[in-house]
């Protein structure tokens, strides 16, 4: 089974120096090759256009690498795209053993779909990394663009796994631990605040939002089947309701495809956006995390100084320790005040761009029901 | 089935033609260029109109789809069929007064004749003509004349009883069955023409009255008279399909007339139903001819229908308290009907009164092969919420719910041109205190019994073995049963969208609720106020689902079900059919058996014992012809009502989807609205 998706670009750079996009994507048996195509005028590339085959693992080797990287501490880290879940059409695919041709027209749409939805969020990731004056002369970042072999990142394995897991459980401790110390910043105390409030807010409404558009699509399966029933009642009649019947699933069936469309681009400006966001908020209260991380380092090097003056006993080493844990920790705030107001600013941003699109599309479609309607009313009524 | 067949090639000239106009589309044709113009215009107000009408058309009508028509039966049929026939009718029509002798000098006739005019017509006749004035003055008594006609048929079935005796001929025992018929009818059309019709016409109208029932009984004849001469080809006409299309035509036709009726004026109606079961009579078809354009008319405009009778059920009330508690409706009537005591009523009825009104009408009507529209069915779970008392949505729909159905149901009722007439229909609409229903309970003993016969009824059915003479039906049963079957199917798939409706309606009210709550904790002024707009406008998104599930259900779903039970009322009356068939079987056999006997006493030579024997198989002669008379007038019946069903049902659904769409229509024209007026808001982000 091949799909290819063309992506419309949502490009959030202004920079044409480096420009990414994913114009197609393949979608095979168990994996997604998302073509990424680069276009720059950097020096630091070799050429000034690229088109390399990256996977699903690839973003995530890359995001990794960049989590890991000590000088990033300071900033909001793209979130990693989540992993392309077509599990449902998949299984039922490899059921049938057979691609495409066994595939009803209908799993097929909503498998472009939802692949179109995830090259979306892959693009918007290398645009993240590509638009911000750091990451995109990360070392890696480059690699991942030019090296035109398969990257061959090696898959985590089952104690890498556990190790992430692990780790995830020390940090959420941590973050515990570390709340108690006192905030001396109230501008990230005040953005501390924001962001745990936002952040369950945001999650609930992903989900109330997920729930809604799933019912969305009910309905219009509903209009589907409805309509297929009605033709069936039709096909065994040869009176005059015949004719009523016909052009009323007819209607059903016009009805069921713009009801989907709606639903779906109420999946993709809005679910979405928010999907996106919960996970950007999640990035934003990483950076938090590290920064209270190091302002914890900070207090502790100060508590080690003092005793180590008091003591008369490798005073140097602490005064260079608590030097090296303040410069830490001034670096982070200042580098995270300056990120997190460029994430409110970008937020707004996305959060306007999306709800005009999703309205005008909302509007266009109900337009589109509207006239439907209201001719097979006029037909209706005139025979 | 072999005297329908007979009966019904003669009147399909006079009958065909609304029927022409109307469906079939070649006919329709030939009409609209030149006779539906001319049909039209004339208004049932203007004299004059309506004679060029007889004159001029008529001669296209009867000549131009008769000769396609019988084109085609005449190279197979006899030809003896069509031929009398159309000549008749063509004469029938240019002279009317031509006609009696006409009628007269068909050999065959002439039998019959002198008995018509002596016995059968003085009985009724003295009805007919005691009535009109006291019609006219007191609407009152109405009641006299719902009852009379009875009576009446009833003596006159038993003279046909005893005339079957005189007259071995099967003709005559039809013109005394079909005797009652008119009369009974008659009654009410005698005075009404005048509103109809203007005054001259309907002085000639009046005049005639006495006249008219003669005539009428002759057309009757001029029915059945010609029928015995083709009686001999019926048997290839039953399976010849275009003489069993001419039928539908016939039945259609009569069925078009008094299916129109009711939401005609009354009075019309009565003027028209004469030549319903007459549509040969000569002065009749004057009359019928006014109406039948108007009836066209009427076709299109269908708010006519709740125009003359227009019944409402409201207001319902819980009356008393805990498990004896029930539902009252109000039941209003607004009607134009002279056979109504007022133009305005209103009663109160609880729901096994309704029930209880579904009983006696399907017990009278069912075994003539009509559909008695079934009401809604009990639902003790609904109730006993009801009952208990929780003021919970649940209840409060459930109570919407049947308040509607049982609106729909008497809608049905009354739309129905026969139980119109019923006088239980009657006073279930206008009585002030019922009797209290009591076989309606579903946990009674009498609701057992009901079971019960349900349950044999199940079990007699399966072991009837009808051997299905009659293609029609033969089609007919199995199109119902497959209707059925897809309805079923379609319902639960509306029903599955009511639900998922409900829960978009559900999920997008949580959802507005979450969007408000992140506005709130937004510290961008601009999105904070987007975001609860936002949450403003799917709260209203959130009606608006509620509302077209509201309609999901109420136009759609609720007329599926509606259907589903009328389905199986339809079902209900091939059954019917199919016991008067089994009836007349059994006779049959019996009457076998008892010339079995009488061969048996003959060669045994035992004279004693023969007269007796003599006198069984005359009994069982009786008793077979009267069954087999049943069954046919049964299978004409119920042939009548299901066109007349299915004609209902094109239209019904036809005005409930178009209610359907525009609810749906109204719904994305506020989604419009609601986007359109977020839009600014989402743009004034920043």
């Amino acid at each position: 089974m091949q799909l290819l998706v063309h992506s419309v670009s949502v490009d959030l750079n202004n920079d044409a120096s480096l420009v990414i996009d994913i114009p197609d994507a393949l979608c095979e048996r168990d994996k997604v090759k998302f073509t990424v195509h680069t276009k720059t005028t950097l020096s630091s590339f070799q050429k000034p256009e690229y088109s390399v085959q990256r996977q699903h693992e690839d973003f995530i080797w890359l995001h990794d690498t960049i989590v890991e990287t000590e000088e990033y501490a300071g900033l909001i880290i793209p979130p990693a795209p989540p992993k392309p879940d077509f599990e449902g059409p998949r299984e039922k695919m490899h059921k049938l053993g057979e691609g495409e041709s066994s595939m009803t027209k209908e799993e097929y749409a909503k498998m472009k779909q939802e692949l179109e939805k995830t090259v979306q969020v892959h693009e918007v990731f290398l645009q993240r990394l590509s638009s911000h004056p750091m990451f995109r002369k990360d070392r890696n970042f480059q690699i991942f663009l030019e090296y035109d072999q398969d990257l061959t990142v090696r898959r985590k394995n089952a104690k890498e796994m556990f190790g992430g897991f692990f780790k995830n459980m020390v940090k959420s401790a941590d973050e515990v631990l570390i709340s108690g110390v006192k905030e001396v910043d109230e501008f990230f105390e005040q953005e501390k605040n924001f962001l745990l409030d936002y952040s369950s807010k945001i999650k609930d409404a992903t989900a109330k939002a997920e729930k809604m558009t799933r019912s969305h699509k009910n309905v219009a399966d509903d209009y589907n089947h409805i309509s297929g029933a009605l033709n069936n009642t039709a096909a065994d009649n040869n009176t005059a309701f015949k004719k009523h019947l016909e052009k009323c699933a007819e209607v059903f069936e016009k009805l069921r495809k713009v009801e989907d469309r709606m639903a779906s681009d109420q999946e993709l400006k809005l679910t979405e956006l928010l999907r996106y966001y919960t996970r950007d908020i999640q990035a934003a209260k990483d950076l938090l995390y590290r920064r209270a991380r190091a302002l914890a380092d900070y207090e502790n090097s100060n508590k080690a100084l003092d005793k180590a003056r008091l003591k008369g006993k490798d005073v140097a080493q602490a005064e260079e320790n608590q030097k090296q844990c303040l410069q830490k920790f001034d670096k982070l705030s200042e580098s995270g005040k300056k990120e997190l107001t460029s994430f409110k600013a970008r937020r707004v941003v996305a959060f306007r761009k999306n709800l005009i699109e999703m309205t005008e599309l909302e509007i266009k479609h109900a337009k589109n029901s509207v006239s439907l309607l209201q001719g097979s009313i006029e037909i209706l009524k005139s025979n | 089935m072999a005297a329908s067949s007979e009966r019904s090639p003669p009147p399909f000239p006079d009958s065909e033609e609304p029927e022409l106009l109307e469906d079939s589309d070649e006919g329709a044709d030939a009409f609209t260029g030149t006779s539906i113009s001319e049909m039209d215009s004339p208004s049932p107000d203007s004299t004059k109109p309506p004679k060029d009408i007889f004159n001029e058309p008529l001669e296209d009508i009867f000549s131009d789809p008769l000769s396609n028509i019988n084109s085609e039966p005449q190279k197979k049929v006899d030809t003896k069929i069509p031929s009398p026939s159309s000549d008749e009718a063509v004469d029938l029509f240019s002279d009317p007064l031509d006609d009696d002798s006409e009628v007269v000098s068909s050999p065959e006739v002439q039998n019959p004749m002198p008995d018509l005019l002596n016995e059968p017509v003085q009985a009724p006749k003295s009805d007919v003509l005691g009535e009109p004035p006291v019609h006219k003055n007191a609407a009152r008594q109405q009641d006299i004349f719902e009852d009379p006609p009875k009576g009446s048929s009833k003596s006159s079935s038993v003279k046909k009883a005893a005339s079957a005796e005189l007259f071995s001929d099967e003709d005559e025992e039809d013109l005394f069955k079909e005797l009652p018929k008119v009369v009974t009818k008659k009654p009410q059309p005698s005075g009404p023409p005048v509103d109809v019709f203007t005054e001259v016409k309907s002085d000639v109208k009046v005049k005639p009255q006495v006249k008219d029932d003669p005539t009428d009984l002759f057309a009757e004849e001029a029915l059945t008279a010609p029928a015995p001469k083709p009686s001999a080809s019926s048997s290839s006409s039953r399976t010849n399909g275009v003489h069993s299309e001419e039928h539908d035509l016939f039945s259609e036709a009569t069925v078009e007339l008094s299916l129109d009726s009711p939401r005609n004026d009354r009075k019309k109606k009565d003027a028209v139903k004469p030549s319903v079961s007459a549509p040969v009579a000569p002065v009749a078809s004057s009359s019928s001819k006014a109406p039948s354009k108007t009836l066209e008319e009427l076709e299109e405009e269908e708010s006519e229908d709740t125009f003359d009778l227009n019944i409402s059920v409201t207001n319902p009330e819980k009356v008393g308290d805990g498990m004896n508690a029930y539902m009252a409706y109000k039941v209003s009537t607004q009607t134009s009907l002279t056979m109504f005591r007022s133009k305005t009523f209103t009663v109160r009825r609880r729901f096994s009164d309704f029930l209880g009104l579904y009983e006696k009408l399907s017990e009278k009507h069912l075994q003539n092969g009509y559909i008695v529209p079934p009401p809604p069915e009990k639902s003790i779970l609904g109730m006993t919420k009801v009952k208990v008392g929780k003021e919970d949505p649940s209840s409060a729909e459930f109570v919407e719910r049947r308040r509607a159905a049982l609106e729909r149901y008497l809608q049905r009722v009354v739309s129905h041109p026969s139980l119109l007439q019923d006088p239980d229909v009657r006073e279930f609409l206008e009585k002030e205190e019922l009797p209290r229903a009591v076989s309606t309970q579903a946990l009674s003993g009498a609701g057992f019994l009901k079971m019960l016969n349900k349950a044999t009824d199940a079990v007699s059915k399966m072991t009837i073995k009808m051997n299905e003479q009659d293609v029609w039906f033969d089609e007919k049963i199995q199109d119902v049963e497959n209707e059925e079957q897809h309805m079923r199917k379609l319902h639960v798939m509306v029903e599955s969208l009511v639900n998922h409706r409900k829960e978009l309606s559900g999920n997008t009210a949580v959802f507005a609720k979450s969007v408000a709550m992140l506005g709130s904790s937004e510290d961008n002024t601009a999105l904070s106020r987007a975001l609860s707009q936002l949450a403003e406008v799917e709260d209203r998104i959130e009606q608006l689902h509620q509302e077209q599930a509201a309609n999901d259900f109420f136009t759609f779903s609720e007329l599926l079900a509606d259907y589903i039970r009328l389905l199986g009322a339809v079902k209900g009356c091939f059954d019917q059919r199919m016991k008067a068939w089994q009836r007349w079987q059994d006779a049959e056999n019996m009457l076998q058996k008892k010339r079995e006997v009488e061969a048996k006493l003959l060669w045994a030579n035992k004279p004693d014992k023969l007269q007796q024997a003599k006198d069984e198989i005359a009994e069982w002669e009786a008793k077979v012809t009267q069954y087999e008379r049943e069954f046919e007038r049964i299978s004409a019946t119920v042939r009548k009502e299901v066109i007349r069903f299915d004609k209902e049902k094109a239209r019904d659904f036809k005005r409930q989807i178009i209610k359907y769409l525009e609810s749906l229509l109204n719904s994305q024209q506020q989604l419009i609205k609601y986007w359109e007026a977020f839009l600014p808001e989402a743009k004034a982000i920043a």
